[in-house]
């Protein structure tokens, strides 16, 4: 029943298929050792999910050769729900990982020793997604109503949300898909805006007869999405880090300017990892990730950078939670990579 | 901008565009109808066919909702231990061919009370039936297949999902079943059965609309389960379609489809297939939500219709060129002798008459034109010969008259001085004559060395018989006229003769006088002729006196008598005819005798001819322009004597 069954709901919540992940190593594998010179650095990299837009940047930097103008060999290992990125990155099985902050920082506060190379997401893309219908039209209609609510990370948020508007809501797990939500199982769902927000309008229900409540409007802005390594794999090599850093900076540039050829890249990683692929949803995905990737009200936005604020609302918002002891200084948690690149 | 076009142009112009016009409705009426009768058709045929195929798909469903409902039913109301409960599921799998598996899953320690997580599952597997727990790995708490009916407290179908292997599109049903405990009715887990989708995708596909119609079938959140194109299923949802075309009618049908609704879609769908504009029809299915949806392609439905449009309009082109040169052949029927009888007028109007009037036989109006233009042509030919005619006899009338009036002219003295030699009196005489022979006469000559004789008279009547009257009367009275005689004895003979066989008692007025050149003695009969005027040398002009006796030549035997007066030199006398006093003007006044009188005051010390040519001028000032019917005559005589 597992298997099968794992198909089942949204594209976030595929249990990965052995057989095509090995399928696409295979490939990669061969593809290194036909290009793969002597003077190619040999990377793995671990995305935080199943193959999407939400990695497009990746994707493309590998297959327009970006990677290997910066002397990297680079695997792409298929992630999913069931390969966290940060316990890949823990067992040595990846060289670098794709992490939310939150994720990294209890993670640390654990002893393990990530280290964040990269802040690629700027802005919080999660949100809770409400049925006007019920009623639900500011936060405080909230109260009393059932609630779809991730697990683990995606908890901090919603719950800080609650604290501040003095909202009791009956949370309800939420699981893979949002079906439970369409079929008003619950009145409000989590969601990514780049993810679940477009699954509920292509399934038929109207931006109109939903109101969205982003955390970050609410002063719970948590970047997610950023690029970490163990700190002794940064240490033995800083610049194979930084290159892959860069490189992939440069790859989501090549990405926001061809979206369609970004798309064509992901769709076919899809069908590799045999998930529902759906081109207009990648393509939602993939603007959406330019939204939250480079805010367009940010100032000084250099691509790639940990800002001091939001990495303290994080620390603060998760110690007041109990999640962590202590908030690590930001450059013992953040490495900046100037200077340490090489083409 | 028709004006310089012909008949014919603007006949085939009207006649063509009206009655395209007239068959562009019927057209598009017949179009109309008939279309709206092969919609209804479609509509017919779609409600059979979509009747059968969900009511195939509903047996499909309901079969095996009965299964997991009954063993709900069961575990509801009876105690079972974990072999029985084995049982039931197994024996769910195994008698039910359509179903792939079964579980039925607790609630976190609902079955034992140390364990959270229990769930037997047992599934087809090869030729066998296997068996396995569903474990906390699993975690079967966060699947749809648990949550939504645990949820909801209802039974559900799940979103369809790939099985085992990828390859086979499955869909769950899970029921919930519940257990009394402590008076109140508690979810103790759910009974859950797999079944495979390709059925059902059979009886989808099987759905052949025409040519390249199709049935397709959408999932509560609008996935495709079934669809010609494979990588639609699962993959795309009709909304996403609607969004990659951009199609806002065919989101809106996607959510009255999800909305469980039957209905057409309002305006046509594009086929995923062959790119075809289609009509969508939509039905639910209601075991589960989803919705049965048909294309019909358009042009395929219509082209029955399309054909028989194809023949109506080149029929009706043909039918219209036909007509154009049907009416093209009637406009040239009648246009062609139009133009040749309009050609006719022409020369008949430059005077052409031997122009030959064509023959045309029909009594229609053009032969009725044709037959007056003819008439026409002979009634003008009549009247010209006529007008000829006329005018000949007429010129020659007025060539006699001229030749009368030239005789008559002829016969009066037109000398002057006629008598250079003789220094005791001068005489002189003007006349104008009026457009026709008048009658006016004067005439003087001397009798013998001492006596002259002068004559003034005017014929009644006009033209021939006037002028000849006058003549007549001029020659009797100087054949008569002589020293001895009278002039009241001559004016009798004058008289008797004239009267002689006067049957159209014509008349004349004469006055006659002699004077006797040695002793200025004027011996005169006035014979009803204007009175003359005596103009003194000392300066006395006066009209000689009272009024004359009767006109001459209407009676015989009439008595004339003789008058005397007597001129001192210097002494004249102003002779003329009525054609004087009653000269007109425009406003038709008259000159008058007082004018006259006026006029000869103004002019008296001036010679004979001079008193004639100011009197002339004097009535030319009066008349102006206006011609004058009668003629004028005046004669002035001065008397100077011996010396």
């Amino acid at each position: 029943m597992k298997d099968h069954r794992g198909k089942e709901g949204s594209s976030r919540g595929k249990a990965a298929a052995l057989l095509p992940a090995l399928a696409l190593l295979l490939v990669a594998l061969v593809v290194a050792t036909a290009h793969g010179e002597s003077a190619l650095k040999k990377v793995s990299f671990i995305p935080l999910w199943s193959p999407q837009a939400q990695f497009a940047g990746y994707y493309a930097a590998q297959e327009t050769g970006i990677y290997k103008k910066y002397g990297l060999d680079v695997t792409i290992i298929q992630g999913g729900p069931h390969r966290p990125s940060s316990e890949l990155l823990e067992k040595g099985e990846a060289d670098i990982g794709s992490i939310w902050l939150s994720t990294a920082l209890q993670k640390r506060s654990r002893g393990v020793r990530l280290v964040n190379i990269a802040q690629i997401v700027q802005r919080s893309s999660l949100m809770l997604i409400a049925k006007k219908a019920r009623g639900i039209r500011r936060p405080e209609d909230l109260e009393g109503k059932k609630v779809g609510l991730w697990g683990d990370d995606f908890r901090i948020q919603p719950e800080a949300f609650f604290k501040k508007f003095k909202v009791s809501v009956k949370a309800v797990p939420q699981s893979y898909s949002v079906n439970l939500f369409l079929r008003d199982g619950v009145d409000a769902a989590s969601g990514m805006w780049y993810n679940e927000y477009h699954t509920i309008l292509n399934a038929g229900i109207n931006a109109d007869e939903i109101t969205s409540f982003f955390y970050s409007d609410y002063g719970l802005n948590f970047p997610e999405d950023g690029i970490y390594v163990m700190e002794e794999t940064l240490k033995k090599d800083p610049a194979k880090a930084c290159a892959f850093v860069k490189a992939s900076i440069e790859g989501w540039a090549y990405a926001f300017d061809h979206p369609d050829k970004a798309i064509d890249i992901v769709l076919a990683h899809m069908r590799v990892a045999n998930v529902p692929a759906n081109r207009v949803h990648q393509k939602w995905m993939l603007e959406r990730m330019k939204d939250i990737i480079m805010p367009s009200g940010q100032t000084g936005g250099t691509p790639g950078l940990l800002r001091k604020e939001d990495y303290e609302r994080v620390g603060k918002e998760l110690k007041a939670g109990g999640l962590i002891r202590d908030i690590p200084a930001i450059d013992t948690f953040a490495f900046g990579c100037e200077g340490h690149v090489q083409k | 901008m028709f004006k310089n076009k012909g008949i014919a142009f603007k006949l085939v112009l009207f006649f063509t565009l009206s009655s395209a016009l007239i068959f562009a409705a019927i057209f598009s009426y017949n179009y109309l109808v008939s279309r709206r009768m092969i919609e209804k058709g479609i509509e017919e045929n779609s409600a059979n066919l979509i009747t059968t195929t969900t009511s195939r798909i509903e047996v499909l469903l309901t079969s095996t909702q009965k299964v997991p409902q009954n063993a709900a039913y069961l575990l509801e109301n009876t105690n079972y231990d974990e072999s029985e409960l084995f049982k039931v599921i197994y024996a769910i799998v195994e008698k039910n061919p359509e179903i792939y598996g079964a579980a039925v899953a607790f609630e976190p320690y609902a079955f034992d009370k140390k364990k959270k997580y229990f769930a037997p599952y047992f599934y087809k597997n090869g030729g066998g039936i296997s068996f396995k727990y569903l474990d906390r790995f699993y975690d079967y708490f966060r699947w749809d297949w648990y949550q939504i009916p645990r949820e909801l407290e209802q039974p559900q179908w799940t979103e369809p999902y790939f099985g085992e292997g990828g390859g086979i599109l499955m869909s769950s049903y899970a029921v919930p079943f519940f257990r009394v405990v402590d008076g109140t009715r508690k979810l103790t887990g759910v009974i859950v059965v797999d079944i495979s989708l390709d059925e059902l995708r059979d009886i989808v596909s099987s759905i052949k609309i025409l040519k390249s119609g199709y049935g397709f079938l959408i999932s509560k959140n609008g996935t495709f389960v079934t669809h010609p194109i494979k990588e639609y299923i699962m993959n795309e949802t009709i909304f996403s379609v609607a969004e990659e075309r951009n199609d806002a009618m065919l989101r809106e049908a996607g959510r009255k489809m999800i909305q469980r609704q039957t209905g057409f879609s309002a305006k046509s769908v594009k086929s995923a297939v062959t790119g075809k504009s289609c009509i969508m029809t939509y039905v639910p299915i209601k075991s589960n939500g989803w919705s049965l949806g048909v294309l019909f392609p358009y042009d395929e439905l219509m082209s029955d219709i399309t054909n028989l449009n194809h023949i109506v309009i080149a029929l009706g082109i043909i039918g219209l060129a036909l007509l154009a040169l049907a009416v093209v052949f009637i406009a040239r029927s009648i246009t062609k002798p139009l133009t040749q009888m309009a050609n006719i007028a022409g020369r008949i109007g430059r005077g052409d008459l031997e122009v030959q009037v064509p023959d045309i036989r029909t009594r229609d109006e053009v032969g009725k034109l044709a037959s007056a233009l003819d008439y026409m042509k002979t009634s003008l030919k009549d009247y010209i010969r006529e007008l000829t005619e006329t005018t000949a006899s007429r010129q020659r009338m007025e060539s006699e008259l001229k030749i009368a009036r030239n005789i008559q002219m002829g016969i009066l003295p037109k000398t002057f001085p006629p008598f250079p030699e003789r220094t005791d009196f001068d005489i002189h005489a003007l006349t104008l004559p009026a457009r026709e022979v008048g009658g006016d006469f004067y005439d003087f000559f001397l009798i013998d060395k001492d006596h002259l004789c002068f004559v003034i008279g005017d014929a009644s009547g006009k033209g021939i018989p006037a002028a000849l009257f006058m003549a007549f009367t001029k020659t009797l009275i100087k054949a008569k006229a002589s020293a001895n005689l009278e002039t009241g004895a001559l004016m009798e003979q004058v008289n008797d003769e004239l009267g002689k066989g006067n049957d159209a008692d014509m008349f004349i007025t004469v006055f006659c006088a002699i004077l006797n050149t040695v002793t200025g003695e004027l011996r005169y009969t006035n014979g009803g002729h204007n009175p003359p005027i005596v103009m003194r040398s000392g300066g006395d002009e006066s009209y000689l006196d009272g009024p004359g006796e009767l006109v001459v030549g209407i009676m015989e035997g009439s008595r004339y008598s003789t008058r005397s007066l007597v001129l001192k030199p210097g002494d004249g006398l102003f002779l003329y005819t009525d054609g004087v006093t009653e000269a007109m003007n425009e406003a038709d006044e008259i000159f008058s005798t007082d004018h006259l009188l006026d006029v000869l005051i103004s002019c008296r010390d001036k010679t004979v001819s001079d008193i004639t040519a100011c009197v002339g001028e004097a009535i030319n000032d009066f008349c102006k322009d206006t011609p004058q019917y009668d003629d004028i005559t005046m004669m002035a005589l001065r008397y100077e004597g011996r010396r």
